[in-house]
């Protein structure tokens, strides 16, 4: 009975725990997780985009397809992907830290994730364009063709732009991959949320800060889904 | 056609064209086998067939969106098989075409919708707008320019697709089945804008249907496909008064006010049954009772039917000629020196 009302004395609560956490660091590794989302996003969507256009277009009974030079291309650009994407992060962060130290100069902190967020992100963005592209009506970029376009104007005025809500869509599932990326860069020191829910929560049996990481995270995710899911309403023309 | 005897300018010219698809662990298949087709500046020509018979896959050989195994595809004088991709682009765009489905843009607005193939030329947003603003007066549909196309009905759809097709001021205007999704109502509407167009625009028309329907009432010339041939051709009235080709026909059949000889087959009368075409003008006058009057015999009319095909008036009787062999002799040649088709049943 003594040991225990000791203990009770002595251990804090969980929610006196929560009320000791240092927000300061939170607020950090907050913003640290918003700027490797923001930047690893912004990358990733213009290479994917590229990526993802490519494989579209040389891909089988497209624009380009069927010639060899596109079957070539395809083949390759899809093997990439296909590796990347089969390469879990943790691993693949690890890897290419060469080529992170050479791109930004460093392989550890917020600024050496954002090459290992883009590299494992793109491939993924770049099926969903693929396959977002695919739903454009075949009817329509015909018509174009009839029209006189050229193939890149295809791609800009009618690909591009009959597929936006798909790819809003997949700007927001992309996003939401992101943030779980972000936390396991934490791994490495990438820092942000991941980054303290390792050091606090798990090195140092934080239970608090982990509970208080977590349910940040998933507010970020709630919020990118929610603006996702609104822009695709708003662009909605069927 | 007058075309032909003056030597008007030939518009397209599709000479032997062979299309055939490669198939993995089978057969090519062949859609087109050695097509030749003329178009003459400012007619409608319509190619009928059955699904399958190659119509489409010929409709799209013209603009290249189909490349023929062999064959040359002549537009304007120039022959688009030997052109380089930027060259077919600008020759595209005096190539107009409407599709079954539309084909819209469905996140443009009708007037945006309009307005891409004036972008695609490359023309100031100044003259973009005129032209949209005429273009929308033409097709009527100046009150939905702001709407998009899942807020429009088929027909107006269709309108949508018929003014950007028209926006570039083309030589020809191809149609894709394009009131194959609409129904008779707004199919009628849609027909008589294209009859428009042509005759206000001298725009050459060129559409493809499986409705013999469509032909009758718009087309000055027609031609039947089958299995990847054209089995049968002339000016609609030859066709539809005349066909030869079993398929012909079982199309000229469908049009409910043309004469079959089924009904016919239960009939047993005494006199001389004979098939009489009119043509023209004279559909209207009383041939028949003109030419009997001076003999001794009567004649019951078993069937008949009088229409009109495209803008011709056209009739077709079936009728029995009772009296004596020399009369009905006299009657028939009487019936042919006026220019009638008299065929004996």
């Amino acid at each position: 009975m003594m040991m225990l009302a000791a203990n009770v004395e002595k251990e804090p609560t969980f929610w006196q725990s929560v009320m000791e956490i240092d927000w300061k660091v939170v607020g950090k590794a907050t913003n640290e997780t918003l700027y490797m989302l923001g930047y690893s996003l912004l990358f990733t969507v213009i290479l994917g985009l590229l990526l993802g256009v490519l494989l579209f277009l040389t891909s089988d009974k497209q624009l380009l397809g069927g010639k060899f030079y596109a079957r070539i291309i395809y083949g390759a650009l899809s093997l990439l992907v296909n590796v990347l994407r089969s390469v879990p992060f943790v691993i693949l962060m690890i890897l290419i830290m060469p080529f992170t130290k050479f791109l930004v100069g460093t392989k550890i902190g917020v600024v050496g994730a954002i090459p290992p967020l883009v590299v494992a992100a793109a491939p993924f963005f770049a099926r969903l364009v693929e396959s977002a592209l695919r739903e454009v009506d075949r009817g329509v970029i015909e018509a174009a063709t009839a029209m006189g376009a050229s193939k890149g104007m295809i791609v800009l005025h009618v690909l591009l732009r009959e597929a936006r809500t798909g790819l809003i869509a997949a700007v927001t599932i992309t996003a939401v991959t992101l943030v779980s990326y972000t936390a396991m860069s934490g791994v490495i020191g990438g820092g942000g949320l991941g980054d303290l829910a390792m050091r606090y929560g798990y090195q140092r049996f934080m239970i608090e800060v982990m509970a208080v990481t977590v349910l940040l995270m998933l507010i970020l995710v709630q919020i990118l889904q929610m603006v996702g899911d609104a822009l695709v309403r708003y662009f909605s023309r069927r | 056609m007058n075309g032909l005897q003056q030597g008007v300018f030939r518009l397209i010219e599709l000479i032997d064209i062979e299309k055939a698809y490669i198939r993995k662990k089978a057969e090519p298949f062949v859609a087109l086998r050695g097509v030749n087709l003329k178009l003459e500046k400012g007619e409608i020509f319509g190619v009928i067939g059955r699904s399958g018979a190659g119509k489409s896959t010929l409709l799209r050989s013209i603009n290249l969106l189909e490349r023929p195994t062999s064959g040359t595809v002549i537009v304007g004088g120039v022959d688009l098989t030997a052109l380089g991709e930027k060259e077919l682009q600008e020759k595209r765009k005096k190539i107009g075409m409407i599709f079954q489905h539309f084909n819209l843009l469905s996140t443009a607005t009708v007037r945006d919708n309009i307005a891409f193939p004036l972008k695609i030329s490359k023309l100031s947003s100044k003259a973009i707008k005129e032209r949209v603003d005429e273009l929308l007066e033409l097709v009527g549909l100046t009150a939905q320019q702001h709407q998009y196309p899942s807020q429009l009905s088929g027909g107006q759809k269709q309108r949508v697709g018929i003014a950007r097709a028209l926006a570039n001021d083309p030589e020809v205007l191809l149609c894709d089945e394009a009131t194959s999704a609409l129904d008779p109502q707004t199919t009628d509407s849609i027909l008589s804008l294209l009859k428009d167009i042509n005759r206000k625009m001298g725009i050459t028309i060129l559409l493809i249907t499986h409705e013999m329907a469509v032909i009758r009432s718009i087309c000055d010339r027609v031609a039947v496909m089958e299995h990847g041939q054209i089995v049968e051709s002339g000016t609609v009235l030859d066709v539809f008064l005349n066909p030869v080709h079993s398929i012909t026909k079982e199309f000229v059949s469908e049009v409910s006010d043309t004469l079959g000889n089924d009904t016919l087959s239960a009939f047993e009368g005494d006199g001389r049954v004979v098939r009489i075409n009119f043509r023209g003008e004279q559909t209207y006058e009383p041939v028949l009772y003109e030419t009997v009057r001076g003999t001794n015999a009567t004649f019951a009319i078993l069937q008949g039917t009088v229409s009109r095909m495209k803008d011709v008036p056209y009739g077709q009787l079936i009728v029995e000629l009772r009296g004596s062999d020399d009369d009905v002799d006299r009657i028939i040649a009487e019936l042919k020196t006026r220019g009638l088709a008299v065929n004996e049943l």
